[in-house]
Parts: structure tokens; sequence; C-alpha cells
């Protein structure tokens, strides 16, 4: 019996927070590492605010794409350790819906705290307050495409030996244009300017990404499986 | 319509012959080619008015970059032939296409150095083209990276073959982000060989320089696809036939 593919899917997202909240550590450590990261910048470069307002967007980019890839490890890798994936895949139900889920309910977890962490770091930064909304929407929408897009390597590194460093070297060129036009929109919110073009970008490939994304993913993890 | 002549391309015995017999036409071409092509590029084109003689970099570089392009193109094409129709000499055909295109990658992002030492002052700058262009061999070493890391050789194929048709897809958006962020921050955009005015002595040496580009690439291209072959198909009967 085929039940409804968005049926599927709320269950799959439901079964992912349930076990999200029951093993918070994997939920909090990409946040630990993020705020560490942002920590050694004005360590290594300077303490001075004015200084480190320049670099806040690469700053902010670069530390939300490095904790997104160490939160990417948890997308797949249990479920197809225990098994999980591959009773998704045998169920006769739509995995790319599952999929879908499964990367939304991720990007919940991960990227939302992530972002809802971004004005508190950008704010040790030295960003001015008008601008954090700013910071916020970004990486919120950002942070959606870097998992849409991770979720298809880490699909494809679900059957290789080594996937951590392999994970990287794989999303991160993908990850490209999310990172230019993220700090893009960041750097405009900094200097008070209209965030709305670099947004539209980043819309655009989100939505580009809930497209193809899952399918890709359904695809590479299938591979991965045989 | 008969398409048969098409279907001896999956068969891998054919495949290896046809390789060994095309591989000296190919190699032997490019050479002249490329000896013509160089005499016409370093000796017989006159000195660019602005670029002085730095401009015959030109010669070897745009050639290189178009390759580089290509290959991943007939990779990514390959591949995706490779994981639709399940063909074996396909996955062979792409997995035998990346070092080739990662090298010419390197040599386009080593020649546009040397050429922007004399015409920018330094050797690196974050221009789009630079940019992209490293990219893209980031997208080379990922693929490379990811055959390399998994050890069933038809997983490894098709996980490879999905990467390489993502990196495919992104290949054009990643080109057009990196030029509008750099649009952000540089004033103009130095382009390399932009002028479409220019004069034929200058313009043939180019187009003769990226045939031999081209089919030296189909050279190294067979060679490999062969070693490629004899590789998976080690104990496969027709190898005995073809090697004694």
């Amino acid at each position: 019996m085929k039940t409804p593919a968005v049926t599927v899917a709320w269950l799959v997202a439901r079964r992912d927070l349930r076990l999200a909240f029951r093993k918070p550590s994997q939920l909090i450590q990409p946040l630990m590492f993020f705020m560490i990261v942002a920590t050694l910048f004005p360590l290594t470069l300077t303490p001075e605010l004015s200084r480190l307002r320049d670099a806040a967007p690469g700053v902010l980019w670069v530390g939300a794409l490095l904790s997104s890839l160490l939160a990417l490890e948890f997308l797949f890798r249990e479920d197809a350790q225990d098994g999980t994936l591959e009773q998704f895949a045998l169920s006769g139900q739509s995995l790319t819906w599952m999929l879908f889920a499964k990367t939304c309910t991720h990007w919940l977890l991960t990227g939302v705290p992530l972002a809802l962490a971004g004005p508190v770091v950008a704010g040790m930064l030295g960003v001015p307050r008008p601008a954090l909304g700013g910071v916020l929407a970004a990486l919120a929408l950002g942070s959606f495409a870097l998992s849409l897009i991770g979720a298809i390597s880490a699909g494809l590194t679900l059957g290789a030996r080594r996937g951590g460093v392999l994970l990287s070297l794989l999303t991160l060129p993908l990850a490209v244009p999310v990172l230019v036009f993220g700090a893009d929109a960041t750097q405009r919110a900094i200097l008070g300017d209209g965030i709305a073009s670099p947004m539209y970008m980043l819309g655009a490939i989100a939505v580009f990404g809930i497209t193809f994304a899952p399918l890709a993913a359904a695809a590479a993890v299938r591979i991965g499986l045989e | 319509m008969n398409w048969v002549w098409f279907h001896r391309f999956g068969s891998p015995p054919w495949v290896y012959g046809f390789a060994q017999r095309w591989t000296p036409w190919f190699g032997g071409i490019a050479v002249i080619a490329m000896l013509v092509a160089l005499y016409g590029g370093l000796v017989l084109a006159p000195a660019d008015y602005q670029q002085k003689d730095a401009f015959r970099m030109m010669y070897v570089h745009a050639p290189s970059a178009t390759m580089s392009l290509m290959i991943y193109t007939t990779m990514a094409v390959a591949a995706a032939v490779g994981l639709i129709w399940r063909i074996k000499v396909a996955h062979a055909a792409a997995a035998a296409c990346a070092p080739i295109g990662a090298w010419f990658t390197v040599a386009t992002l080593g020649t546009g150095m040397l050429w922007g030492k004399p015409m920018w002052g330094t050797y690196w700058e974050w221009d789009p083209r630079l940019t992209s262009e490293l990219v893209l061999l980031f997208l080379y070493f990922g693929y490379m990276a990811l055959r390399a890391a998994i050890d069933d050789p038809q997983k490894a194929d098709k996980a490879s073959a999905m990467l390489a048709i993502v990196g495919a897809v992104n290949v054009p958006i990643i080109h057009y982000s990196v030029v509008w962020w750099n649009g952000l921050h540089q004033e103009n955009s130095k382009k390399l060989g932009s002028d479409a005015d220019m004069a034929w002595s200058m313009v043939w040496p180019l187009l003769l320089m990226l045939l031999a580009f081209g089919l030296y690439f189909g050279a190294v291209f067979l060679v490999r696809l062969r070693a490629e072959l004899l590789r998976r198909e080690r104990n496969a009967s027709w190898i005995r036939e073809v090697l004694t």
C-alpha cells in the first residue's frame, strides 16, 4: 500500500526530531564549534572591533560552512550503519521525499540554531545592531541551501571508507555560490544597504536545491546502499 | 538506419582495439599541428601592441582553458551514459578523463599566473576566471578522491558519476556567482583575448593549437582508456587474446 508522500515525509521528520532530542549532544557540538571558530578570529586577527567588523562576513560564513560540514556527518551515517536507510529504500515509499524530510529536519536542528547564534557572534565581532536581522536572515536561508547541497555529498560518501575529509572536499566547491551570496548579503547588512538582491540569489539556489538535491541525494544513497 | 556500429562502443574488446588503432593517428596529427601552431604563434604572429610578446602565452593558455572545461563536460556526459544505460566502457571513459582534465586545469592556472606576472604585476589575482578555474580544479580533485575512496569498483563508478553530473550542473552557477562576486570588488575585469578584431595571423595559430590540444587529449585519453579497460577486465578471456 502506498502512503501519500507528504505523510511519509512527516513521519520521517517526526522520527528524526524525536531521535535528535534524545541525543542533544549532536545538536550542540556544531554550534559550539561555530562559536569557538568565531572566537579564534579576535585572538588571531585583532581585538579591534572596527577591523573585526570588516572581517565579520567572512568569519561568519566560513564558520557556518565548517560547522555545517561537521553536522553533515550526522545526516545519514548513523541511519546507514544501523540499516534504517536500507529499510527506507526498500519500503516502496518515495526515498526522495524521505530524504527531503531528513534534510529539512537536519536544517531545523542545525541550520536554524546556527542562524540564531549568528547575530550573537556578529555582535561580538562589532557588527551594529540594525544589521543583525540581515545576518540572521542570510544565515537561515544560506544554511538551508548548504544542507541541501550537503545531502548529495553525504549520500555519495556513504560507500566510502573515510567519510570526513572527503565529505568536505566534495561539498566545498559546490558551496561556493552560497558562500559568495551569503557573505555579500551580510556585508550589505553591515554597511546598511538593502540585502534583497543577494537574498534573491540565495533563495534561487535554495529553490533549485529543493527541486533537484533530494532526487540526486536519493540516487546517491541508493548507490551507496547497493 | 542501422545502429549496430554504435553498440560496438559498449564492448570492451572492440573499444580496446579501436583505441589501439586510433592512438597513433590522434597523437601524430596532434604533434604536427602543435609544431605548426607553435611556429605560427611564436614566430609568424606579430607582437601585440599592448602586451608585447607576453600575449603569446595565450597560445597555450586559451586552448588549455577550453580543454579543461570540455573534458569536464565529456567526463560528465560519459558518466551520465554509464549511469543511465549501465555501460561499463562509459564509466571507464569517465575515469580516464579526470586526470587529463585536472592537468589541463593546472596548465591553465600555471600559464595564467605566468602571464599575470608581467601583465598585472602579480602571479595571483582573484580574477573571476582564475577563481572559477581553481574551483574547477577542486571539482576534479573531489571526483578523483571519491573514486579512490570507494573500494567496490562498480559503486565507485556510480557514485563518482553522480558527482560528475552534480558538478556539471554547478559549474555555470559557480562561474557566474564568482563573476558577480568579483564585480563587487574590482573596477574593471581584465580579459585575455577578448578583442574581437584580432589579426588573422594571430588567430589561426590559436585555432590550430586548439585543434592540436583536442587531438592530443584524444590520444592520451585513448591510452588511458586502454589502461583502464585492462585493469577492469583483467579476468576476462579477451585480454589474453589481445596481449598474445
